[in-house]
């Protein structure tokens, strides 16, 4: 048995070195923003990234989140964050109820050229942003959103839907039809179906939904650049421009800060949920 | 409770029919059982009454009032489903108490009834479990009690028993025909096991291939079955069939009729018939499949045939002994064509042996085989 293991023992061990190692350079661009936003500016200039703060300081962190110079006023990327949130959440609640109402008529009501209805759902997965921007801009013009916080949900439900709607749809799929037709007999209208049967069933999904939905819409930047204004900036807009503005010192440690605080309610939302998300995506893979 | 009327159902989809031209009348508190193989049609039936599907052509009358045209929410029926169907996400006493509260009954009325119906089926220590804490003739039962909190006019069961296990299908069988007998409810039931057909129904309707065969009480389609499917499908052992020759003029009640069996070079069987009616006289000379269940052969009696002239006896030889405890299936040869005969357990009898045989020809039964329908 001894002898067995030994040289098992070894490649295990080359194994586990090697997947170490590709773990820590995989951290080291966390390491490197955390260590630099807890140091002064001087030390940046003057150190290599990599070491740890001689003077620990949280003081570029507050600078990043409530003084900052973003616009015209040096706000920090709190108004901006705030923003990000007015715009996520409605975003990601009404992209995952149309996409769980359009799973569920899509395969509870077999209607003649459902299927193809499905499939050019599917193909708005596959639109590039950039082509949807003119006729985007067109339509919120139209609409007198241009430059809103409602105008960007309205761009990112319009856009998410795709994904929810594929996401719901091959759930509902695989989830029985007797359920339905019980409730059905049993009473429940169209919406009492939806609601207290099918919704309250798809709690994988609706985590995996809102995972995707979640990150998507927060890390989204193209829309949020073309279609907001100074007042309406999402944060991943702000920190461009934190970062990017042309006057004064490079300030590298409030940018580090800026971008570890854009970060964190996405890292937040995958490690309460990660372990649904895996759950959802193979609850829908059953059945297509 | 009320009365049920199909008439006239067709069902197609597309070019296929998957139904032809169904009627069938159930008068208040009956068991009506539609059996069949599978891909008879007997579901499709079974939701056109639910509501969930729409008739192609016909009408659907609950208590005298058509129906064919309303939802399935609006038509007072409950559903059994064969996967029971209980909502995952709910309790059972919540499983139980949907329907009344999608039909907005209030709130007292609901507990009431959610206890009442506990009571009845024996689920009361189960209510505040979730449907996968329940075992499968536990689901069924709440099933079932979500089915009678609503007080529906009518029933359906899809298949229910089919899920559960040999010894809990019979209990549940006799648990359902309790149930019938205490509601005094009208059934419509769907089976594909015959067995339960007979021991459920008032009536039954064997359907194939979107056809119904027959419709009658279980003693008719079991004694005097309309084609040779429906001899074939009821009972188990299936009901003996053989080709035989019909002699004689059949000119006069008097005259006497006897059916010959014989397959190619065997030895011919002849058994003579007491006086038929005029339909059997008609096919004098010709050939017709003779039909006899099992149960009506038995062994040749010591001190001979009983009075009344509905016997005879036939000499066959025993090809296979078949015991089932409660009794003894024999596989005896009559003319080269084998019948399956039933007989009392713990018999002296050897395969390959000779053996006097006693049939009740009052059982016997004719049909066409051309047409496969019963000569009657």
């Amino acid at each position: 048995m001894d002898k067995n293991n030994k040289p098992l023992a070894a490649s295990r061990l080359a194994l586990y070195a090697v997947l170490v190692f590709l773990a820590l350079l995989f951290l080291m661009p966390v390491y490197v923003m955390a260590v630099n936003s807890l140091k002064p500016l001087d030390e940046i200039r003057n150190g290599n990234l990599l070491a740890l703060p001689q003077l620990w300081t949280s003081e570029p962190w507050t600078t990043a989140w409530s003084t900052a110079q973003i616009g015209v006023q040096p706000t920090g990327l709190k108004p901006y964050f705030i923003n990000s949130f007015l715009i996520v959440v409605p975003a990601v609640v009404l992209s995952a109820l149309i996409g769980a109402l359009n799973g569920y008529i899509l395969t509870q009501f077999k209607f003649r050229g459902s299927n193809a209805l499905f499939a050019a759902m599917l193909f708005s997965v596959f639109i590039p942003y950039q082509v949807v921007l003119i006729p985007m801009a067109k339509t919120l013009g139209f609409l007198g959103l241009a430059g809103t916080i409602s105008g960007l949900v309205f761009v990112n439900v319009v856009y998410g839907i795709g994904f929810t709607t594929l996401f719901f749809r091959n759930y509902y799929a695989a989830f029985p039809q007797e359920l339905v037709r019980s409730a059905r007999m049993d009473g429940a209208g169209f919406f009492g179906v939806l609601f207290r049967i099918l919704l309250p069933s798809s709690g994988p999904m609706i985590v995996v939904t809102v995972i995707w939905q979640f990150t998507n819409i927060w890390n989204e930047f193209l829309f949020g650049a073309s279609f907001s204004d100074y007042s309406s900036f999402p944060l991943t807009v702000a920190l461009n421009n934190l970062v990017n503005s042309s006057t004064g010192v490079k300030e590298y440690n409030v940018h580090f800060a800026g971008a570890f605080i854009a970060a964190i309610p996405t890292l937040v939302v995958y490690m309460v949920s990660g372990k649904y998300f895996v759950r959802g995506l193979m609850a829908g893979s059953v059945k297509g | 409770m009320a009365s049920l009327d199909l008439i006239n159902i067709h069902k197609s989809f597309g070019a296929t029919h998957v139904l032809h031209d169904i009627s069938i009348g159930l008068t208040d508190g009956e068991f009506l059982v539609l059996v069949g193989p599978s891909g008879c049609g007997k579901s499709t039936l079974m939701n056109i009454i639910a509501g969930l599907e729409e008739p192609s052509g016909g009408l659907v009358r609950l208590a005298g009032k058509d129906i064919t045209q309303a939802g399935p929410a609006d038509r007072n029926i409950s559903m059994v489903f064969q996967s029971y169907a209980l909502y995952p996400n709910m309790t059972v006493a919540k499983n139980i108490e949907f329907p009344l509260q999608m039909r907005k009954v209030d709130k007292a009325i609901r507990a009431e009834r959610v206890k009442s119906v506990a009571r009845l089926l024996q689920i009361e220590h189960l209510l505040e479990r979730k449907p996968r804490q329940l075992s499968g003739g536990q689901r069924q039962r709440v099933a079932i009690g979500r089915a009678l909190a609503r007080e529906p006019q009518l029933y359906l069961f899809d298949e229910p028993l089919s899920n559960l296990d040999a010894q809990l299908r019979l209990d549940m069988r006799t648990e359902i025909k309790k149930l019938h007998q205490r509601l005094g409810a009208t059934i419509v039931y769907v089976t594909h096991d015959q067995i339960e057909a007979m021991t459920l129904a008032t009536r039954i309707a064997v359907m194939k291939g979107g056809v119904l065969q027959q419709l009658g009480t279980p003693h008719e389609v079991y004694n005097r079955p309309a084609n040779m499917f429906v001899a074939g499908f009821m009972g188990s052992p299936r009901m003996n069939l053989a080709k035989a020759m019909l002699t004689g003029t059949g000119t006069g009640t008097g005259d006497a009729l006897a059916l010959d069996i014989q397959i190619g070079d065997r030895p011919r069987a002849t058994i003579a018939l007491p006086p038929q009616p005029a339909a059997l006289r008609a096919y004098a000379g010709k050939e017709v499949i003779a039909g006899i269940r099992a149960e009506a052969i038995c062994l040749a009696p010591a001190a001979g045939v009983p009075a009344g002239g509905q016997h005879c006896l036939v000499d066959a030889r025993i090809e296979v002994i078949e015991p089932t405890g409660a009794d003894t299936l024999v596989v005896l040869n009559l003319g080269g064509h084998e019948f399956t005969a039933r007989l009392e357990p713990d018999l002296a009898l050897k395969p390959g042996q000779d053996a006097r045989f006693m049939v009740d020809l009052s059982k016997l039964v004719c049909f066409d085989p051309a047409t496969e329908q019963l000569i009657a």
